[in-house]
């Protein structure tokens, strides 16, 4: 009987320890691509190991794709040209696709394994974008809901960027969040200011990255983030600018307003901020500061619920209707937008209607 | 036992479809059956997995199982070679052909509990087929799916284009035309007589 059972046992044992050895030499050759080149527009070249998706390939190697989801394929927005190398288009990547891109050989970052030789073809501007170690130096309350970040890059490193790009914190684990995620936040101090920089920061309730920053973050810790990414910037041209910005949207046009005082840019230009109440509104002085020193600037605080008594003397109304009181020939401006997505749509319809043409209306939704 | 193993092989794809008389390997058949080139794939996969399973079970039952007289084991042990070959098919796809894995996706997984497989596995067993029987039956095994779900997919592409009531919208209607189709191939079972 014993004898039996432990004929029986060592049988079926080593069919299985048989299909398992030839298992794990199968995984062992057949998903072992060695190592594989990257061919980066030409003229850089860098090595990885095979087998792994570009993204993250490229990630190791200090090159920086702006990637909101962290490389789920659900963003749709690690698009890279490959050239060559790449394998067929994959079906978890058409739904990103435009037919013009497809055809164009752009690419899922996210989603093309490194498996040979690739060469590939990325904006130049992304070669700048690179991952810091900050500390934060202070944090400021703006608002009940709003607080400013300064945040002080170590070793005496410097970013440069365009006023108007955005930054990505990598939101470290903590708490009840398991998982490092990324978010993005407009800069809003100068680019002339190259140590350090500041963000806006509104509250979202059970946001995972803003409970961090309101809840956590302590003056003096370290915060890794990545940058600068976007291309929501001043255009050079002479047509007059109109800005509007609702609740922490203010950030990316700060920076903007800073960069025209600091070049001396006299383009004439307004700018709309939206808030509710008067408890939301926040850097109103700054902004009024601005109007001394950038020649043909306006500023245009306007309220959307003011109460009777809360004693505002300024626009009320929502964006969209102060716009449209004030604006009457959009036909020579350019439009810069930054807010709610729901803000910006209703705004873009407006300026539509008064004339500013889609291919002068620029906007950062969040 | 003593059938031609080339009557096997064209009865097991028409009169005795493994799909559509025995029911078997259902769930893939009714859910990747909306495309008529995933399911052409995936008939792939299932011909070549169930051609090889078969044959590979075949060994191992004559030449492990019944020795030691451990036949009562044939479940656990058909499964175990399955799941393992599948596994290796996988890896096969990822490398030489990326399209057809990520196309496959989580159905490939799928063919290692996919019924058909195991049944046709069983069937060899009980009906006692040798070697090249086995073969055939099962490379048939496979042509035979293959065949009922394009066939299926096919239809549900045209369909797709008129106006189905809408209770019997996708797996109602799948159901039907299973049915029919399954009458249609019994229908002729009696002509070629395999166990």
């Amino acid at each position: 009987m014993a004898i039996e059972i432990i004929r029986t046992v060592s049988i079926i044992s080593g069919m299985g320890v048989l299909l398992a050895a030839v298992l794990t030499l199968a995984e062992r050759f057949l998903l072992n691509y060695g190592i594989c080149k990257i061919i980066i527009n030409k003229d850089r070249e860098i090595e990885v190991k095979g087998g792994n998706h570009l993204l993250g390939s490229l990630i190791q190697n200090d090159i920086f794709i702006p990637s909101a989801c962290g490389g789920r394929g659900s963003c749709g927005l690690c698009k890279v040209k490959v050239l060559s190398g790449g394998g067929p288009l994959l079906p978890t990547e058409t739904p990103y696709l435009t037919k013009e891109e497809q055809e164009n050989n752009v690419r899922l970052s996210c989603q093309v394994k490194v498996r040979e030789d690739i060469e590939i073809e990325i904006p130049e501007e992304l070669f700048n974008i690179r991952e810091y170690t900050t500390r934060v130096e202070k944090i400021e309350e703006l608002t009940h809901d709003i607080k400013t970040l300064t945040l002080r890059f170590l070793n005496g490193e410097e970013m440069d960027f365009r006023p108007g790009q955005y930054v990505q914190i990598k939101v470290p684990k903590y708490g009840k969040n398991t998982e490092e995620v990324y978010r993005a936040y407009s800069i809003a101090s100068s680019a002339s200011r190259k140590d350090s920089i500041q963000l806006i920061i509104r509250r979202v309730p059970e946001g995972i990255c803003t409970t961090y920053i309101f809840d956590y973050l302590k003056e003096g810790d370290l915060l890794d983030l990545n940058g600068a990414y976007g291309d929501f910037y001043l255009r050079d041209t002479d047509r007059e600018i109109i800005y509007i910005a609702g609740g922490s949207g203010l950030a990316p046009i700060k920076s903007m307003l800073h960069q025209m005082e600091e070049e001396g840019i006299s383009r004439k230009a307004t700018f709309f901020f939206g808030c509710v109440g008067k408890r939301d509104l926040y850097y109103i002085d700054e902004m009024k500061a601005f109007e001394g020193k950038i020649p043909n600037f306006k500023f245009v605080p306007a309220l959307s619920g003011a109460g009777e008594n809360e004693g505002w003397d300024g626009e009320t109304g929502l964006i969209t209707e102060v716009v449209d009181r004030y604006i009457k020939d959009g036909s020579n401006m350019e439009a810069y937008l930054c807010g709610s997505p729901g803000m910006i749509d209703a705004c873009i319809k407006v300026l539509y209607n008064k004339g500013v043409t889609d291919d002068r209306i620029f906007y950062d939704k969040f | 036992m003593e059938i031609n193993p080339f009557v096997i092989f064209i009865a097991s794809i028409f009169t005795g479809n493994v799909l559509l008389t025995n029911f078997l390997g259902m769930c893939s058949y009714l859910s990747i059956s909306k495309d008529l080139k995933s399911s052409f794939g995936l008939g792939q996969a299932v011909i070549f997995v169930m051609t090889a399973t078969t044959v590979l079970n075949y060994l191992v039952y004559k030449y492990i199982l019944v020795p030691f007289d451990l036949e009562y084991l044939r479940f656990i042990v058909f499964i175990i070679v399955i799941a393992a070959f599948v596994q290796f098919v996988e890896m096969l796809l990822e490398r030489f052909m990326p399209n057809l894995y990520y196309t496959l996706g989580i159905f490939l997984p799928l063919i290692t509990v996919n019924c058909a497989i195991l049944g046709v596995a069983l069937f060899m067993v009980i009906r006692e087929y040798n070697f090249l029987q086995s073969l055939a039956y099962g490379a048939g095994g496979g042509i035979g799916w293959t065949l009922a779900i394009s066939a299926l997919a096919a239809i549900r592409q045209k369909v797709d284009e008129s106006r189905v009531p809408k209770g019997l919208q996708g797996a109602g209607f799948a159901m039907i035309v299973t049915g029919i189709m399954a009458l249609a191939f019994i229908g002729f079972s009696g002509m070629l007589p395999i166990q």
